[in-house]
């Protein structure tokens, strides 16, 4: 008899703890869901203050496409700016570096006041070993999540570089964690004419961007979701 | 013009990286063949960090070749130059096209993820550039039609800024 209640009682608590599971997972599920149906959508409040966005700058070609579309957005309303780029790619930043310089001598402000410029450490660099890689991916993930939780921007612009994939994937936890709601703006390089890049086809399979842009018509037929915007080059 | 021939300079680059199989095909003699063929008179070439060196020459009745490994200011190299020959990079192909310069493409066969002939092809297609490959170069050169090239009119990146601004709730200027 006893021994009988005992497993009847355990067998209940197993129940309870199974469904209590069952309903946080289906909250989740839910939520991530809801954030990805409205992710897609313009927000629905008009925008009045100025937003805070994450530039994420890749190599040559790539922090080429992004300055060009930085010179037409408006400096006003997209600020403060915080570039980041490989921990390994000079380049980009001091161009980033160069053309906040220059915007600054235009209207007279600091620098400091509206832009940052930050260096993230890569997963994984060409030729390395896939062993010592699971560190440094693990070392990786941890200096992105600190960056984005001192940023935490509401827009982020990006365009291709791996060090984007993780960036966006802690934006969209936030999302979903309700800590900040930010949009996430991808514009596939213009190199890419008949296929999407890696992390295009990541950040669109996986409905993790608000935007994607493309540059050509014929990745628009291939991709029904992205956006054509014609040549940024 | 008058007594010196017209200096008339082919400009190749590799970028950043290495593309030894380009500078093997412009140190070729069927390619520098075809150069001369043309009315060509100097080749220069930025090497990256290949390996290979090509063979200099000062060029009395052949082409004068010359070569170095990086340069800062690559713009004047394309600016100073009648015809250049490009790896695939979209950084190179842009400036060079910025720039009204006749070029063509080589795209480098033995990258892994091949994706930089698509934009080459692309842009032959739309006739503003000519594209090959080391095997093909001196055929293409060979072939050639400068006047069959058409201009290429700089791409605009406020269609995006606009639809970034639109999805954000800003109003339209």
């Amino acid at each position: 008899m006893e021994k009988g209640n005992g497993c009847c009682f355990s067998s209940l608590s197993s129940i309870a703890t199974l469904s209590s599971v069952a309903f946080v997972v289906i909250l989740i599920l839910v939520r991530v869901v809801h954030v990805i149906y409205s992710s897609g959508r313009p927000l629905s409040k008009r925008a009045s203050k100025p937003v805070s966005t994450l530039i994420i700058l890749g190599s040559g070609g790539h922090t080429a496409e992004m300055l060009n579309l930085l010179a037409v957005l408006q400096k006003d309303r997209f600020k403060p700016r915080f570039y980041i780029a490989a921990a390994t790619d000079n380049m980009s930043l001091q161009k980033a570096i160069l053309l906040e310089n220059s915007l600054a001598s235009e209207s007279g402000t600091a620098v400091a006041d509206t832009a940052q410029f930050m260096k993230i450490y890569r997963s994984r660099e060409v030729g390395q070993s896939y062993i010592t890689s699971i560190w440094t991916t693990l070392i990786a993930i941890v200096h992105a999540l600190w960056l984005m939780i001192k940023i935490r921007p509401e827009v982020i612009l990006c365009n291709g570089p791996g060090t984007c994939i993780p960036l966006c994937v802690i934006a969209f936890i936030f999302k979903v964690l309700g800590i900040r709601w930010s949009s996430i703006f991808y514009v596939e390089s213009i190199a890419r004419v008949r296929r999407l890049s890696l992390s295009g086809l990541l950040l669109y399979k996986l409905w993790l961007a608000d935007q994607i842009f493309v540059q050509w018509p014929q990745l628009q037929q291939q991709y029904p979701r992205a956006t054509y915007v014609g040549r940024l080059m | 013009m008058g007594g010196e021939k017209t200096k008339r300079v082919v400009f190749v680059t590799v970028g950043t990286t290495s593309f030894d199989a380009l500078v093997k095909s412009v140190d070729s003699e069927t390619v520098q063949k075809e150069l001369l063929a043309k009315g060509y008179t100097h080749l220069l070439i930025q090497m990256g960090r290949g390996s290979y060196l090509p063979t200099k020459s000062e060029g009395d009745c052949t082409l004068a070749v010359d070569y170095f490994t990086f340069s800062s200011s690559i713009a004047d190299h394309i600016r100073s130059a009648s015809l250049i020959i490009s790896h695939a990079g979209s950084g190179s192909i842009f400036e060079t096209l910025q720039l009204c310069k006749p070029l063509i493409v080589v795209v480098n066969e033995d990258l892994m993820d091949n994706h930089q002939s698509e934009l080459a092809e692309e842009l032959a297609n739309r006739k503003h550039l000519f594209c090959a490959s080391p095997q093909t170069l001196h055929q293409t050169i060979a072939d050639m039609d400068l006047n069959a090239l058409r201009p290429y009119s700089p791409g605009d990146a406020t269609p995006v800024a606009k639809h970034i601004n639109r999805f954000l709730g800003f109003p339209d200027d």
